[in-house]
C-alpha cells in the first residue's frame, strides 16, 4: 500500500531525513514518536508533498513518485490526492462555517455538485459527532470540535492514508479524549493513517506498529508492546524513560 | 472688509447665494458625471492592478519580482501630478494622444494598483502559512487556494486600508482638472472664473467631497462589520 525508500529532505544544508525506509499494508495504523526536532513532522509533511522531499521514492496504492528527478505540479497534485493531513493546530478555514469546510474539497477539487457534497459533508460531521454544529464557524467551536471537523474535512475527499501531525497536542486535556475516540473508530474501520503522537494510551490500543524517529532515521520499530515494553536501542529506552516521567504512558 | 461687505450689503448677499444655488446642480453634475464614475472605474481596475502585483511581488519567479517591484516604485516615487501629465500632455510628443477622461483612468488605474498592491502583498503574506497548508492537502491549486481560501480571508485584513485608498482617491480625481476633465473641481473653477467667487465655489466643492467621503466612511464601517461575523470580538 504505502512504499518508501530511502527518503531524504534537506532544508538548505540541513538534512532532516537521512534515509527512510518503510513499508506499510492497507489498514494498518502506525505510530510515529521520537523527540522535538528528530523529523517526524517533516516525515509525513513529505508524504503529503508539503515538502519536496529531497531524493526518494514513494508509492501510495498505485502511484509512485521518484523524486531524484525533477517532478511536475500535476504529479505532485496527482500524487497529494491519496493523502489528507490533519494538522496539529487544525488549519480549519476561518470565513468557512463546518459544513463549508468539509464541502470545500468536494465541491472545488472534485467538483461534485454542492447537494451530494452537502449531503456527504453532513454524513461526516455526525460520524465525528458534530452533527449539530454544521452551520458554526471555526471560532465557535472548541479546540476539540475544530480538529474533529479537520479531520471531517480530510475524510471529505476519501484518501487512501490519513495522516495525523500530533493532532491533540494543542488540545487541554479533557479534549483529548473525543478527537482520539474518532481516530480509534477510524482505524477499527480499516482506514490506513500514519500518526505522529506522543499520546502512549493510543499507540498502545491502536497502533499495529510504532516507529521511533531520531535524528531524521528510523531507530527502531515494532509491535508498541515490545517497543514500550522491551524496547532494545538505547536511545528508544532513553526517550521513553524521559516521556514516561511526564506520565504519558 | 470682504466679511463686512456681505453683510452689511443686502445686493451683494443676494448675488452670492443666486451664484450658490444655481451652482450646486452643475457641480453635483460633475461629481456624478465624471469624479464618481473616474473614482469608482480607476479603483476597480486599480485593484486588478494590485492583486496582479501583489502576486507578482510574492511569486518565485524573479522576473515577475522585479517588474513588480519597479512598477511600485516609479508610482510612488513620482507625483500623481506629473504622472498624469506625462499621460496628458507629455505622450502626444511622441504621437500618443489620449483623451482627457481615459487618460485620467489610466493614470488614476496604475496609481491606485501601487498603493494597493502593497496593501494586499501584506494581507496575504498575513495569512498564516498553515491556511496554504490546509488548501492544498485538501488537493487545491494553488489558484484554488487563492481564490477560496487566502483572498477572502486577505479581503478581510484589507477593508480599512483599501477605504483609506479609495477616499484618498476621490479627492485625488480633483487632479485630473488639470488634464481638462471636467469633473466638479473643474467645474467649480469654471463657474468661479466667471463670477470670481473663488471661496464660495470652492467652498461648496470642498463640502460635496466631504459629504461623498463621509457616506463611504459609513458604507465602510457596514462592510467591516459584514466581513467581521466569522471572527470573535
Ligand atoms: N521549513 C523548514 N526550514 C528549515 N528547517 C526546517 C523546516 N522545517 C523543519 N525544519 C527543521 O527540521 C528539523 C525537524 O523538524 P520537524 O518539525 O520535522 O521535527 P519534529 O520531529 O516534528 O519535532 P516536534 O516534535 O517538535 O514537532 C528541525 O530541526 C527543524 O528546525
Ligand atoms: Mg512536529
Amino acid at each position: 500500500m504505502i512504499s518508501i525508500t530511502d527518503l531524504h529532505k534537506k532544508f538548505g544544508k540541513l538534512e532532516v531525513l537521512k534515509g527512510i525506509d518503510l513499508k506499510l499494508e492497507k489498514g494498518q495504523a502506525v505510530v510515529v514518536i521520537g523527540p522535538s526536532g528528530s523529523g517526524k513532522t517533516t516525515f509525513l509533511r513529505c508524504l503529503n508533498i508539503l515538502e519536496v522531499p529531497s531524493k526518494g521514492v514513494i508509492t501510495i496504492d498505485e502511484q509512485t513518485v521518484d523524486f531524484s528527478k525533477p517532478v511536475s505540479k500535476k504529479q505532485v497534485n496527482a500524487f497529494r490526492k491519496q493523502s489528507a493531513m490533519v494538522f496539529q493546530h487544525y488549519n480549519l478555514f476561518p470565513h468557512m462555517t463546518a459544513l463549508e469546510n468539509v464541502m470545500e474539497g468536494p465541491v472545488i477539487v472534485q467538483g461534485i455538485d454542492k447537494a451530494t457534497a452537502r449531503k456527504k459533508a453532513q454524513a461526516l460531521l455526525e460520524k465525528v459527532g458534530l452533527a449539530d454544529k454544521a452551520d458554526e464557524y471555526p471560532f465557535q467551536l472548541s479546540g476539540g470540535q475544530q480538529q474533529r471537523v479537520g479531520i471531517a474535512r480530510a475524510l471529505a475527499l476519501e484518501p487512501k492514508v490519513m495522516l495525523f501531525d500530533e493532532p491533540t497536542s494543542a488540545l487541554d486535556p479533557e479534549l483529548v479524549g473525543e478527537v482520539l475516540q474518532v481516530m480509534k473508530d477510524l482505524a477499527a474501520e480499516g482506514m490506513t493513517m500514519v500518526v505522529v503522537t506522543h499520546e502512549m494510551r493510543f499507540a498502545r490500543g491502536v497502533a499495529d506498529e510504532v516507529l521511533f524517529m531520531d535524528g531524521g532515521v528510523i531507530v527502531e520499530r515494532g509491535k508498541p508492546e515490545d517497543i514500550f515494553s522491551h524496547p532494545k536501542e538505547a536511545r528508544t529506552q532513553q526517550f521513553l524513560s524521559l516521556i514516561s516521567n511526564t506520565d504519558a504512558i | 472688509m470682504y466679511l463686512n461687505s456681505i453683510f452689511t450689503d443686502p445686493v451683494r448677499l443676494e448675488r452670492l447665494m443666486d451664484i450658490s444655488q444655481s451652482s450646486w446642480l452643475p457641480l453635483i453634475e460633475g461629481m456624478i458625471q465624471y469624479t464618481i464614475p473616474l473614482s469608482f472605474i480607476a479603483f476597480v481596475l486599480g485593484l486588478a492592478i494590485a492583486v496582479l502585483t501583489a502576486l507578482a511581488r510574492i511569486s518565485t519567479i524573479k522576473i515577475f519580482q522585479v517588474i513588480a517591484r519597479v512598477y511600485v516604485s516609479i508610482i510612488r516615487g513620482t507625483p500623481l501630478l506629473v504622472q498624469l501629465f506625462i499621460l496628458f500632455y507629455g505622450l502626444p510628443t511622441i504621437g500618443v494622444v489620449i483623451d482627457p477622461f481615459p487618460a485620467a483612468i489610466i493614470g488614476f488605474s496604475l496609481n491606485v494598483g501601487a498603493y494597493a498592491s502593497e496593501v494586499i502583498r501584506a494581507a496575504i503574506l498575513s495569512i498564516p502559512k498553515g491556511q496554504w497548508e490546509a488548501a492544498n492537502t485538501i488537493g487545491m491549486s494553488y489558484a484554488q487556494s487563492l481564490r477560496r481560501v487566502i483572498l477572502p480571508q486577505a479581503a478581510r485584513v484589507s477593508i480599512p486600508p483599501l477605504s483609506n485608498t479609495f477616499i484618498s482617491l476621490i479627492k485625488d480625481t480633483s487632479l485630473a482638472s488639470l488634464i481638462l476633465v471636467t469633473e466638479m473641481f473643474r467645474v467649480a473653477q469654471q463657474i468661479a472664473a466667471t463670477n470670481y467667487e473663488f471661496l464660495l465655489l470652492y467652498g461648496q466643492a470642498a463640502l460635496i467631497y466631504w459629504l461623498v467621503c463621509f457616506l463611504l466612511s459609513l458604507g465602510q464601517g457596514r462592510l467591516e462589520n459584514r466581513f467581521d461575523r466569522y471572527v470573535s470580538r
